[in-house]
């Protein structure tokens, strides 16, 4: 395998710059190696090392709607995003509630090679919410499912979910929840408050979401469970996760990063690029929602990258489907939202965006120390750039971004994943 | 005016001016045998209703037809739209068809404005005749013209909007151009009925319909659709009525000159007892000889008045 030497840049934005030389996967040495004949070199002065991203929450949308997104054009969004994990959620048609499907995507993942594609099983059969998938079979299969989710659906049966929890814990895995109780938003569009109100939106509460992570909270600890809060959205949310936390409940949680800077000002356009579900939040959500990413109540940035197709867009609000790309921005927003504001340093970016992910989904060699003999699971940030957002300039195959036209800070300048250069100056490999 | 689709940022002497013409048309149309005038020769108005409606879109088309404007309806079920067709590709289409003003009501809050939005780089205005629980626009301005017609103007009087308010688009509609015009305006309804962030709306909120009648000059009660009567949002249909209908004992609480409004279509016997919605202060089929005025208005200021500044 050929070698890499990284010159200049700051580990987790810290300390003098140092030079890594990436040999055989890993971090052969770091300090001041010197360049081994034919090694290819990455002026980094002035970046920013971290260890590569992970994302719990991704839409790749193989097999079924091609037409907006693939294993291969996701993964690419994903190496460009500076990720080197991604997790497939399970919605797809057919659903991933098997071990055929699973395999399936994760052997695409693994052809492709820029980024580790873990599926994501369902835990109910056709995200149904009525009896159990083979949660073994696919934790047992090639593809080593690690977690499971009905996402797009909440497991709504306190029952089912009560039995999903604890059928996990002899497996390992973690449930990751959609928390969204669905006899409390039938046909709703957009967060429940003034505006929408005004605008004529019927409302998604916030205690939708509350009132189920709050019991999910409950069952997870009778169960002795771990449980997942995905796409965390309101202050409220975050009050119930603090007080799981504090009892001592196996909770995790993440948050997009669209939640930690839109808010449902959004809605007076009428666009439906800004319809994402959970809605954006008003204001002082997303403000409690940064907060709690800096004090650890939340865990992790997640992405819930979701491409559609532009006629699922371009169309009235209520007839649009809910999502928002989010790989290749997300670096970008957690920057703007966290790190300019001082509320993250780079070293805390580290934590939501690669190693708290990593430990919540049980990945061995993803969201490591960078260190000596560690995996070469990285990304360089270049800091103080800022870029354009342009939806078809984007690698998904869909562009349905809502920071179309937006200026955002930090640039990812090159992805390696196990040595390997994935992605470099915003193009592949 | 480019388009109208929410009273929200309706300006008060555009408001003004769209009642004065239509009153300035009511005048030069009575006693009239033909009824029709020449002032929209040649302009192309089309409508397309996404939802069923009869006095909405009958009114347009008889406002269009006074003013000779070429109308042509079409609805959901008998065009393209039971294909499949987007509501991008049937406004585009209906546009380069030839339409100067396309008059939209749909089941979703905001197809004017994306509408509008599609037909940016065309001359096509919209006129948006109802969007989900948004907006409904000539509604409130044809309530609007009647409240003044009977009152004499609008600067200071009272008006209480009864009944479903968080489903209603009259009644958002009506709150700002009331506001707009100096009309004080009380939301009368069961909590459960009531918009979240009412509190910021340029209004009073009741649950007590007794207590605000004495002091109105007018009162707008609002349809009850059926299937709030299944979704939770009261008890039942008989607690509905009588907390909230308005029926001959209730009239009697209203001062001698306050009017009541309905916009139609009315349930006799749930939110309006069939006495009052035929007693002399109800104003319920003014309301709908005034639409047509206001709509001739509306498309007077939208099509002949070009280069106009709203």
């Amino acid at each position: 395998m050929s070698e890499i030497l990284i010159k200049g840049a700051r580990r987790y934005g810290e300390g003098d710059p140092v030079d890594v030389l990436v040999a055989d996967g890993v971090l052969a040495e770091i300090g001041s190696p010197a360049a081994p004949e034919g090694c290819e070199v990455l002026d980094a002065a002035g970046q920013v090392l971290l260890p590569g991203f992970v994302d719990l929450h991704t839409h790749l949308r193989e097999p079924g709607r091609e037409d907006t997104e693939t294993v291969e054009t996701g993964s690419a969004a994903a190496a460009l995003g500076g990720y080197t994990a991604v997790f497939a959620m399970a919605n797809t048609d057919p659903v991933a509630d098997n071990a055929v499907i699973v395999e399936h995507v994760w052997r695409r993942g693994r052809e492709i090679g820029l980024v580790d594609v873990h599926p994501v099983g369902a835990v109910t059969v056709g995200l149904r919410g009525e009896r159990l998938a083979e949660l073994g079979t696919m934790a047992r299969s090639e593809a080593g499912v690690r977690m499971f989710s009905d996402d797009g659906h909440c497991v709504a049966d306190p029952l089912i979910m009560r039995r999903a929890l604890e059928y996990s814990t002899a497996l390992g895995v973690v449930v990751a929840q959609h928390a969204e109780e669905p006899r409390l938003t039938v046909g709703a569009q957009a967060h429940e408050g003034a505006r929408a109100a005004r605008l004529g939106y019927s409302g998604w509460p916030a205690s939708a979401e509350e009132s189920i992570v709050a019991r999910d909270c409950i069952l997870a600890r009778h169960a002795g469970a771990r449980l997942h809060v995905c796409h965390v959205s309101t202050a409220g949310t975050v009050d119930v996760l603090s007080w799981a936390k504090d009892r001592g409940t196996r909770v995790s949680a993440e948050v997009t990063p669209h939640h930690l800077l839109l808010t449902d000002e959004r809605l007076a356009t009428y666009d439906p690029v800004n319809k994402v579900n959970p809605p954006l939040r008003a204001e002082d959500d997303a403000e409690r929602l940064r907060q709690a990413l800096a004090d650890g109540v939340v865990d992790c940035v997640a992405t819930d990258h979701a491409p559609h197709a532009p006629q699922d867009k371009d169309c009235e609000w209520a007839a649009a489907r809910p999502g928002m790309l989010g790989l290749q921005t997300a670096l970008s927003v957690v920057a703007r939202t966290m790190v300019r504001t001082g509320l993250l340093d780079w070293r805390g970016v580290a934590r939501v965006m690669s190693e708290r992910p990593a430990e919540i989904a049980g990945l061995p060699d993803q969201g490591r120390p960078l260190a000596e003999g560690e995996p070469a699971n990285l990304v360089l940030v270049d800091p103080d750039a800022e870029w354009t957002v342009r939806g078809p300039e984007l690698a998904s195959i869909a562009a349905n971004t809502p920071y179309e036209g937006m200026r955002l800070p930090a640039v990812v300048t090159a992805t390696l994943l196990r040595g390997r250069i994935t992605a470099r100056e915003g193009k592949i490999g | 005016m480019r388009h109208l689709l929410t009273t929200e940022n309706l300006a008060a002497d555009t408001a003004t001016a769209v009642l004065d013409t239509a009153d300035e048309l009511k005048r030069t149309l009575l006693g009239r045998e033909v009824r029709k005038l020449p002032t929209l020769r040649g302009r192309t108005v089309i409508t397309m209703f996404y939802e069923n409606s009869t006095r909405t879109r009958v009114s347009f088309e008889i406002a269009g037809k006074w003013m000779s404007a070429d109308v042509v309806n079409v609805s959901a079920g008998g065009s393209s739209v039971g294909k499949g067709e987007s509501l991008r590709d049937t406004a585009l289409t209906l546009s380069a068809a030839g339409a100067d003003c396309v008059i939209v009501r749909h089941p979703a809050s905001g197809a004017a404005h994306r509408l509008a939005g599609w037909l940016a780089d065309t001359g096509t205005c919209v006129v948006n005749a109802g969007d989900g629980t948004h907006q409904h626009p000539t509604q409130a301005l044809l309530d609007a013209a009647t409240l003044r017609e009977r009152l004499g103007g609008l600067a200071g009087r009272r008006v209480a909007i009864v009944g479903d308010v968080l489903h209603s688009r009259v009644a958002r509609s009506n709150v700002y151009l009331l506001a707009t015009l100096g009309a004080e305006v009380v939301l009368v309804a069961p909590p459960t009925l009531l918009p979240p962030g009412v509190e910021h709306w340029p209004v009073t909120v009741s649950h007590e319909l007794d207590a605000e009648l004495p002091a109105v000059d007018a009162v707008m009660m609002l349809r009850v659709q059926a299937e709030r009567m299944h979704g939770g949002f009261f008890p039942s249909a008989r607690e509905y009525s009588i907390a909230y209908g308005l029926g001959e004992a209730r009239l009697r609480l209203l001062p001698e000159h306050a009017v009541v409004l309905h916009p139609g279509p009315m349930l006799r016997g749930m939110e309006i007892s069939s006495v009052v919605a035929d007693a002399p202060r109800a104003a319920i089929t003014e309301q709908v000889r005034n639409g047509v005025h206001v709509r001739m208005a509306v498309l007077y200021h939208l099509l002949a008045g070009e280069g106009e500044q709203a």
